[in-house]
């Protein structure tokens, strides 16, 4: 690798952490009172929120509607000031449009789509602070938002991402180790069924490594659901208690 | 705007309750909601704050950047106002929903600050015509419940407090091309004077009263706003009318009184909020939006 050493030879990575180790991830259900459903992610110094509308009327113009789903609709945007150097579009950029379909691919893909015929499901996400896997952190902040929201869901969806330093197989990167130009996978699941429902990777990489980088991606994904599952059982038990009832 | 329903019964209960100065939250026409503020909780900006005004929550990263003066004024730095409207308030505001309401935010924000007494920009020029820091000022609407315009203002003043510029050092050499230095040491920065920087507030006519710190419902009995930029001393560096209906000159006067006596308090309040927090130093644990 140019320049920076991503991987020491003591097996520590540039921020500390062991090659198999994700950031700190701090979370919180329920930020905002008009949304039917918010909540907010940090996961080391990427910082998103995500604020779920709906189930609602399908909005401008019955012609979007669709007679036996309810139509997912998202927006990627990231604050003007969340990256390094200032943005000067929130969105409308090709990297945000692109990040949105994803996003839509991923959640259509989770969602209980049939349910609700003829409506539609709003999920705006939004990107305080920039410090790599972006996606890995919308997803997941999405997920908490929609749980919030009480949209039924096949499973929680995890996203979090690998590259591969020298023969390691490194999870959960962040902004550095992404811009160094390796190569990274991003994958979402759907934990208890270890299905994949997004996958996306950047950069070459030999084939008899694939395997050990996505398992590690996947390991990645369960880390971050046994993270997300606490908080929104925290949170419910807080809600329970808060009206007096009984926490499960 | 984002406009919520109300039918002609709500609207009488509302317009009486300011008649008597008891609004339907219990305050009295002059006071102002819960304020909940936070400074420097963006790591990779050079200042910023977040705001939460009841329901209504900005969040402001301001940006320093080092660029050439315009060519008509070449010795004065500047600030640029950007203010985006997040869909996560209001599904309105989807694409290009919230552009009219950013613009209009934008304009007053540009407009309160344009007084050359406000902010001492002169001091951010660092070589004349050559080389000067422009502050880029980002308003984030996250969540909307009313009064966004002074909520903005008074978040865009706390990240302007909290600012801190890296010091530069320029040397130039006789026939030599100018060498820069920016230090890198954290500590070895520049803060804004913020004394002078003004705060938007808004009154609100609603029947023959005015009320300030208006709430979502009452905003949309309101007919007519004027909206002024006071400092903290008490001047008014600009003046905008805003809505449908009108203003005769005499309550224009009238709330102008209002709007500079409410706003030179909210001012002073605020000034001494930063400070105390400042003084908290590293103590002080951010919380962000995970309250």
């Amino acid at each position: 690798m140019a320049g920076v050493e991503l991987l020491s030879d003591q097996g520590f990575r540039i921020d500390g952490r062991r090659p198999h180790e994700l950031r700190k991830i701090e979370c919180r259900l329920g930020v905002f009172r008009q949304a039917d459903g918010s909540a907010y992610i940090e996961q080391g110094n990427t910082k998103v929120l995500a604020a779920v509308y709906g189930p609602h009327e399908v909005r401008g113009g019955r012609g979007k509607a669709l007679h036996d789903k309810v139509v997912v609709n998202c927006q990627y945007s990231m604050a003007t000031f969340s990256t390094g150097e200032r943005k000067r579009r929130p969105r409308g950029d090709r990297k945000s449009q692109e990040m949105t379909m994803h996003l839509q691919q991923t959640f259509d893909a989770t969602i209980l789509t049939t349910l609700y015929p003829r409506s539609q499901i709003d999920i705006f996400v939004e990107v305080l602070q920039a410090d790599g896997g972006n996606y890995c952190a919308s997803v997941n902040a999405a997920t908490l938002a929609l749980i919030d929201a009480g949209i039924p869901l096949k499973d929680y969806v995890c996203a979090s991402s690998a590259g591969f330093v020298r023969d390691t197989a490194l999870v959960d990167m962040n902004h550095l180790e992404e811009s160094s130009g390796g190569t990274e996978l991003i994958i979402a699941t759907l934990p208890k069924s270890q299905q994949i429902v997004f996958l996306e990777m950047n950069s070459r990489l030999h084939e008899d490594n694939l395997s050990a980088v996505m398992d590690r991606a996947v390991a990645g994904c369960t880390d971050v659901y046994n993270v997300l599952d606490t908080a929104v059982r925290d949170h419910v038990g807080e809600t329970a208690a808060a009206i007096g009832g009984d926490a499960a | 705007m984002v406009d919520v329903n109300l039918s002609e019964a709500e609207k009488t209960f509302i317009v009486h309750g300011i008649q008597d100065n008891f609004r339907e939250d219990g305050r009295s026409n002059e006071e102002y909601r819960q304020m909940d503020l936070e400074t420097g909780l963006m790591s990779n900006t050079s200042g910023s704050a977040r705001l939460r005004l009841a329901n209504t929550e900005i969040l402001v990263g301001v940006k320093a950047e080092l660029e050439e003066p315009k060519p008509e004024k070449p010795d004065v730095g500047r600030l640029e106002f950007f203010v985006d409207c997040s869909a996560n308030a209001a599904p309105e505001f989807e694409g290009r929903g919230g552009e009219e309401l950013a613009t209009e935010m934008m304009n007053l924000l540009y407009r309160a600050y344009s007084a050359s007494t406000v902010l001492d920009v002169s001091s951010l020029c660092l070589q004349s015509g050559k080389l000067c820091w422009v502050l880029y000022v980002d308003v984030l609407l996250l969540e909307c419940g009313g009064n966004l315009f002074d909520a903005a203002s008074i978040a865009v003043k706390a990240a302007l407090f909290n600012t801190k510029i890296p010091s530069v050092k320029v040397r130039q050499e006789e026939g030599e091309e100018t060498e820069l230095e920016v230090s890198d040491d954290p500590y070895d920065v520049r803060r804004l004077d913020v004394s002078a920087a003004p705060t938007v507030l808004t009154l609100s006519k609603i029947g023959h009263n005015h009320i300030v710190d208006a709430s979502q419902k009452e905003e949309a009995c309101c007919l007519a706003r004027l909206m002024m930029a006071v400092t903290a001393s008490g001047s008014v560096t600009a003046t905008v009318k805003e809505g449908r209906g009108s203003l005769d000159p005499d309550s224009i006067t009238e709330m102008m009184q209002v709007g500079k006596r409410v706003g030179k308090a909210v001012n002073e309040k605020l000034l001494e909020t930063l400070k105390e927090e400042e003084q908290k130093g590293l103590k002080r644990k951010t919380v962000g939006f995970l309250r």
